[in-house]
């Protein structure tokens, strides 16, 4: 894995560490309940600091580019990754700037649909504490105040959004297909 | 993210550049905040042609510039959206609530 170091806004040196799999893509897409290594596309580590979203945000845009998504499409899963991170540095670990958080990117298939449709799996996974049930309900749209978008443009922009807590990790799935009806939010 | 400061007559307009984001969305705040609340400029006008992408709290931040505006009786003006920074707007249902604008000469005749 190649660690990529840039400084961050406190002056100290950060690492990404960043794994491509070139090769992997449509040869082998995991199934539901299959190991996380089938399909991998990409796989991100960093720390949880604000000042990496815009490298995080770069690397989900070449891949959504790669994938054949649409820009719109493109621009929408860079959008729910972004929100997803800001989310964790926010909520799970409260702003700290040196939490770890972890991204796997994967191919998979909805097995569901006669013709199976391909789509983009993302992984985020952190080690703050249980997110609570009212922490994912979102605020009504018509009130005009700030804050409280996030969740929305994640649903917005997703076919699945899922979250599961297990051996202390907060795991939330984002799914994108190629072309695809909406789902709803599953907890 | 770069924030610069042009004075117009009564009208300041504040030049971004880069990405509103969780990292930076808190100076594009402060910013705008020191111009409506502790300046009163009775308008204030924001410059988004160089910037890409805005986040929520990049959202967040404008909608408490607007409330500020309205508050003080001043005006708040947006121009030179992205199609992302639209499309977040949009999301928001939001893009009406705003006064927003194509480009300067627009939002300055305005």
């Amino acid at each position: 894995m190649t660690p990529l170091r840039r400084r961050s806004k406190a002056g100290g040196e950060i690492e990404i560490h960043m794994k491509i799999l070139h090769g992997t893509r449509r040869s082998k897409p995991k199934g539901r309940n299959g190991d996380l290594s089938r399909g991998l596309l990409l796989k991100l580590e960093l720390p949880s600091d604000p000042s990496l979203l815009c490298a995080v945000r770069g690397a989900v845009e070449r891949l959504t580019e790669s994938f054949g998504f649409s820009a719109p499409d493109c621009r929408a899963v860079t959008r729910a990754v972004d929100e997803a991170l800001t989310n964790i540095i926010r909520h799970s670990y409260n702003g700290r700037p040196d939490r770890p958080i972890e991204m796997l990117f994967r191919s998979v298939h909805d097995a569901a649909t006669p013709k199976a449709s391909e789509g983009l799996e993302i992984l985020l996974c952190d080690r703050g504490p249980s997110i609570k049930r009212a922490q994912l309900c979102m605020r009504e749209l018509e009130e005009v105040r700030p804050g409280g978008l996030g969740l929305h443009f994640i649903q917005q922009s997703m076919d699945i959004v899922e979250y599961k807590r297990a051996n202390g990790t907060n795991r939330l799935r984002l799914v994108k297909y190629v072309r695809a009806p909406k789902q709803g939010v599953n907890s | 993210m770069q924030i610069s400061r042009r004075q117009l007559d009564k009208t300041t307009i504040l030049d971004l550049s880069g990405d509103i984001d969780l990292a930076n969305s808190p100076a594009v705040r402060k910013a705008l905040l020191k111009e409506l609340r502790d300046n009163r400029t009775p308008r204030v006008v924001m410059n988004l042609s160089n910037v890409r992408y805005i986040d929520s709290s990049g959202v967040a931040s404008l909608v408490e510039g607007l409330k500020a505006a309205r508050d003080v009786g001043s005006r708040f003006i947006l121009f030179g959206l992205s199609t992302s920074a639209r499309e977040v707007l949009q999301l928001s249902r939001l893009l009406k609530i705003f006064e927003v604008y194509d480009n300067e000469e627009q939002a300055l005749a305005a």
